[in-house]
């Protein structure tokens, strides 16, 4: 009696911690693992196919990188309560806000054709045509913004979240040697050697992991869903775990095709799939369905984080809280976004697989100028205060820059000079 | 037409409420910034370039 008396109290403050976190839980989780997307599914799978576990670690490198980033996000998005677009603006001009405003639009645009390219290859291995997905799917995502709140769309969104673990048991159904993983994963290695297509698919990893249009979501997001400087602590422990989710997610899809599919050039998420279905027909319906699942939770926040910008600097309303006719231009780029790339796949013979492996290279190499106004930003005593970054913040974030330009200026000259590597 | 015509004015109005940022950068700084913005459409370019190879070659 004695015992559970002295448990009640710790289990007691323990429930209202947890309670108290499912309050505030939304931003970082959901943006971390709506970029497991399905340009994310797609290069995950084709990385395990390429290179076996032996990319696992540096999967793993990201869970740190993907922290610090989005981390300086939530301290700037609690304090400013602005929006990383109005930020920029009111920070550096509107010389310097333009370009990111444009690079926002560019890579958000071609990251949401890379959604529905992933959305119809996922159904159509169920006999599903391209035209009816789009249709659904836009109709769909119709129905959650536009009926909701900012609370309801968070909500179904966690949900989607949940749904992206399905890689977890799908891995364990392809029964890989924990041996193999553990010895060819955890070590660092370049298997294959230092060449042009190593640097692209640490590139495209870096890429689905940390993107330019996470930086505005999980600001506006922390903003639209008002969260206080007191919420931070619980804000960074939300991107933590988002962090580790989204990584942990990539790491079995790698194990998956790792295991089945060593060694074949995998183009796409949905090959990896209908490869999958010949060996292990649950383990191919999972990584069909998580694919969809992937693409419909990164297409609705990608659309998001464009509408929020451009509402935050043409000063439309721009909440989820609020109803079309309150909104309608916030309500209007959201759709047009979302029509117009979801037109593209449905033009015959595009090329679609190469779209989704570039968009993400294009994106990580546009992000270290977007991180650099993060980190200055961050660094402005005037509007941080305390929060502002620290030394050692500043050295991770300035070390995260550096490493993406160099790794772009490694492919870059690996395309210039496709022989300097071999 | 008038819409168009606020479109613009929008743009305008943004451009003058903004001018002049907030946080104070020396040129060296600027300077930089602009160097980086150039050097990362320069490589997205190649890319791009890579792009239209693969597809033009199959």
């Amino acid at each position: 009696m004695n015992y559970f008396a002295r448990l009640y109290y710790p289990l007691r403050k323990a429930w209202k911690a947890v309670g108290l976190y499912l309050v505030i839980a939304g931003p970082g989780i959901v943006v971390m693992v709506a970029d497991n997307d399905a340009g994310g599914i797609t290069t995950y799978a084709a990385t395990g196919a390429k290179y076996g576990y032996h990319l696992i670690w540096f999967l793993l490198i990201l869970i740190p990188v993907a922290y610090y980033v989005q981390e300086m996000t939530v301290r700037l998005g609690a304090v400013t309560k602005r929006g990383h677009a109005e930020a920029i603006f009111d920070g550096f001009g509107a010389f310097w806000g333009w370009f990111s405003l444009f690079d926002l639009m560019v890579v958000d645009w071609l990251t949401l054709v890379t959604e529905f390219v992933g959305m119809t290859a996922a159904l159509a291995i169920f006999g599903v045509p391209p035209w009816i997905t789009v249709v659904c799917v836009i109709a769909l995502m119709a129905v959650i913004v536009v009926n909701g709140r900012y609370w309801t769309f968070e909500k179904l969104a966690l949900l989607f979240c949940a749904l992206n673990l399905v890689y977890i048991p799908g891995a364990f159904l392809v029964h890989p040697s924990v041996r193999d993983v553990l010895h060819q994963g955890l070590i660092p290695n370049f298997a294959g050697g230092f060449n042009g297509q190593l640097f692209f698919f640490l590139m495209a990893n870096i890429g689905t992991t940390i993107a330019p249009w996470m930086l505005f979501f999980q600001q506006s997001a922390v903003v639209d869903k008002g969260m206080l400087e007191k919420d931070i602590p619980w804000g960074r422990f939300d991107t933590l775990l988002g962090s580790i989710v989204t990584v942990l997610v990539a790491v079995f899809i790698v194990i998956v095709t790792g295991t089945v599919l060593p060694g074949i050039d995998i183009d796409s998420a949905a090959q990896a799939a209908s490869e999958l279905m010949k060996t292990d027909r649950y383990v191919g319906t999972f990584l069909a369905i998580g694919l969809f699942d992937a693409g419909l939770l990164g297409a609705i926040c990608i659309s998001l984080a464009s509408s929020w910008a451009f509402g935050e600097i043409f000063g439309w309303a721009h909440s989820l809280n609020t109803k079309i006719r309150q909104a309608p231009w916030f309500y209007a780029t959201y759709f047009l976004m979302l029509v117009t790339s979801g037109l593209v796949v449905l033009i015959p013979q595009a090329p679609l697989v190469l779209i989704t492996l570039f968009v993400q290279v294009i994106a990580v190499t546009l992000l270290p100028a977007a991180l650099v106004f993060l980190i200055l930003l961050l660094n402005d005593r005037a509007t941080m205060g305390e929060r502002r970054n620290t030394p050692i913040q500043n050295l991770i974030g300035g070390f995260i820059v550096v490493s993406i330009i160099v790794l772009s200026t490694l492919y870059g000259f690996s395309v210039l000079f496709p022989n300097l590597f071999k | 037409m008038s819409k168009l015509r606020n479109l613009f004015a929008k743009f305008a109005d943004i451009n003058s409420r903004y001018r002049q940022p907030r946080i104070e950068m020396s040129g060296a700084v600027r300077g930089s910034l602009l160097v980086l913005r150039v050097y990362l459409l320069a490589l997205v370019a190649l890319m791009i370039y890579k792009f239209v190879l693969i597809v033009t070659q199959g």
